[in-house]
């Protein structure tokens, strides 16, 4: 919408417009509104579309109410290391909700728009809701997929997103290794042995999880897909409990999708204190409900629906963090450039 | 039907002689019947089917669901967006094309054929590499980015950004097209106007102008069609923001991904409408005015 934002972004993109654009354009880009209006922009990982639609919406009700001030909350989606990148190379983004945190750490160390504490300025690790990672299988489960070694069994098709682009990519990644490592004594060798079995069934590495989940439901390739808890009971939804099943193995990872504040572009839009309220926002009753809804594991089990809980099943959740120290550590062994990954699809081919 | 069976697998029993000397050229008719049929068939399954499929999908839930995909405020940020775009883009290149198709076509300087191939240029570039050259330039981390910072001018992921990819990757439509035709025209009919006593603008208007007015709208067409239905590009400019930047084809495709086909597809068969509309123009001035379109059958 272009209906009056009088905050710097729609300014200077609208006073560029008509720069290169001569008069013609400046007829077409309706500028100016009377009423002031606050934007904020939320730049967020793959399978959070349909959850920011509903917390973005109760936020602006919810600051409307308490200020008086009216904010658009926008979003952008995509694979969260992608999304990283945007923001490293200037998208103009207040808060940053992406799937793991190495990928917030990524805009720090390239950018430094972000301040390098930001995982102890926000309540549980910058954390406001968790998830896992479950299986989808077609209807019936015809190839018996039960725990995670069912995936390396040679006639298996695993669909599963590129651990370098997408965070739930790394996630699965991480879990089948952690799995692996717990099962087989400990043993970093055999662990990685068994990653790199898994990714020998996987015939395409989409970007993102979504493009995964389309690749999985929508073009009917493979037989699992290892993803996100929430995404699992979306593709439910949306295809209808007829055509899959979600199966749950008896252990699976703590996945950790943080939020942050991009300082330096808050400050530069004089957005801080809505930014700031929007992820306070986050760890309210309100949005504890909502990430409940859909399906993500909220810290404040309490305020949620009983039968928004009911479908978070118990599981045995191990820490990456525990097993192979800290994201920096963890994302250079397994997927910056030459990296567990890139040397097991050295050696797949 | 009878030619066909006297020519078909029996003509040889009438010997070579017989024949008419048509058939020494051409096919037998089996045969050229078989390849319209198979021409036929894989136009139909590559082309027409896809096309029905889009406006399928598109109506399959009816009439208010299609309508409703074009009510929402993010499909029609998209099409305010992809409006702006092309009415910057294109009357940019217009300009730039006609401009250089001239100095090409009627004079002669060094560089000229260094300038031809940059001209052709974003056509051999793959889109993305035509998306993250600008990334490079005007990204926070680029060329640019720390003067752009410090300035609180917004290129990348904003309408700038979208605007300078689109003209980009449609660059060379319009002089492409002008080049060979006004070379073709030759310098005569100029020459003639500037002896007359009509200064270079005059010269231009009056002479150049109309002999080119065809080929003109027609590279403007498909310039155009390019400019709207520009994807990988913009795709790497855009940062996909909803209502902000997303272009028609982004919005397609984050409809889909949304599981939303229909709106999806409703979009969809706007572009896909685009795409009948110009095509439909485009064969008329190809009918009408195909000499005056194309170099080479002219009046020389």
């Amino acid at each position: 919408m272009f209906d009056g934002n009088p905050i710097k972004l729609g300014a200077a993109t609208h006073r560029r417009a008509a720069l290169l654009g001569l008069a013609l354009a400046a007829g077409l880009a309706v500028t100016g509104g009377a009423q002031a209006q606050t934007e904020i922009l939320n730049v967020s990982y793959d399978p959070t579309r349909e959850l920011y639609r509903d917390i973005n919406a109760a936020f602006s009700e919810e600051w409307k109410a308490k200020t008086g001030e009216t904010i658009t909350v926008r979003a952008a989606h995509g694979g969260s290391g992608a999304q990283a990148r945007t923001v490293i190379d200037g998208i103009p983004a207040d808060v940053v909700t992406l799937g793991i945190p190495s990928d917030i750490d990524a805009i720090v160390k390239l950018s430094k728009k972000i301040s390098p504490d930001w995982r102890s300025k926000l309540p549980n690790e910058a954390l406001p809701y968790t998830s896992t990672v479950v299986f989808l299988v077609r209807k019936g489960n015809p190839k018996g997929v039960k725990d995670w070694a069912d995936l390396t069994k040679p006639d298996v098709k695993v669909i599963t997103p590129n651990p370098k682009t997408s965070a739930g990519g790394r996630w699965n990644f991480l879990a089948a290794w952690g799995y692996a490592y717990e099962k087989d004594g400990k043993d970093k060798e055999k662990a990685n042995a068994f990653v790199g079995q898994i990714y020998k069934n996987v015939p395409v590495l989409d970007t993102g999880a979504r493009g995964s989940t389309v690749t999985f439901a929508q073009r009917g390739l493979g037989d699992v897909l290892p993803t996100w808890e929430n995404e699992a009971f979306l593709v439910l939804e949306e295809f209808g409990k007829d055509k899959f099943d979600i199966v749950v193995p008896p252990t699976s990872i703590y996945a950790e999708p943080p939020v942050a504040l991009v300082d330096a572009n808050a400050d530069k839009r004089g957005t801080r204190k809505q930014a700031e309220a929007y992820l306070q926002f986050l760890y309210s009753d309100k949005a504890q409900a909502i990430f409940a809804k859909h399906h993500y594991r909220p810290i404040k089990r309490e305020v949620a629906k009983p039968e928004d809980l009911a479908l978070l099943p118990e599981i045995k959740l191990f820490k990456i963090e525990d097993l192979q120290g800290s994201w920096d550590d963890i994302q250079k062994a397994n997927f910056d450039n030459g990296g567990l990954f890139d040397q097991l699809s050295k050696a797949g081919r | 039907m009878s030619e066909a069976l006297a020519q078909g697998p029996f003509a040889s029993a009438h010997g070579e002689t017989v024949r008419p000397p048509a058939s020494v050229v051409t096919e037998r008719p089996l045969v050229r019947w078989l390849l319209i049929a198979v021409a036929l068939i894989f136009l139909g399954l590559f082309l027409v089917l896809p096309l029905f499929t889009v406006f399928a999908q598109a109506l399959a839930k009816g009439w208010t669901a299609y309508l409703a995909a074009f009510s929402e405020p993010d499909a029609q940020a998209a099409i305010r967006l992809t409006l702006i775009v092309a009415a910057i883009a294109v009357p940019f290149n217009l300009v730039f094309g006609v401009a250089a198709a001239w100095a090409i076509a009627k004079f002669e300087f060094r560089g000229k054929n260094l300038l031809v191939t940059l001209i052709d240029l974003p056509f051999s570039v793959s889109p993305v590499v035509s998306g993250l050259i600008y990334v490079l330039v005007f990204g926070s981390r680029g060329l640019f980015g720390p003067y752009l910072l410090d300035h609180d001018i917004q290129i990348i992921f904003a309408i700038p950004g979208i605007v300078l990819a689109t003209i980009f990757v449609t660059f060379p439509f319009v002089a492409r097209q002008l080049i060979p035709l006004m070379q073709e025209q030759g310098t005569t009919e100029e020459e003639a106007a500037l002896t007359l006593g009509a200064s270079g603008w005059h010269a231009f208007r009056t002479v150049t102008l109309p002999n080119i007015r065809w080929g003109l709208l027609y590279s403007v067409l498909l310039c155009n069609a390019r400019a709207m239905g520009e994807f990988g590009a913009v795709s790497v400019v855009s940062g996909h923001i909803r209502g902000l930047t997303n272009t028609l084809p982004l919005h397609v495709e984050i409809l889909y991904n949304e599981y939303n086909f229909v709106a999806s597809f409703a979009v969809a068969s706007l572009l896909a409408g685009l795409a009948l509309v110009t095509l439909a123009i485009k064969s008329v001035l190809e009918w009408r005015y195909a000499d005056d379109i194309a170099a080479g059958a002219r009046r020389h």
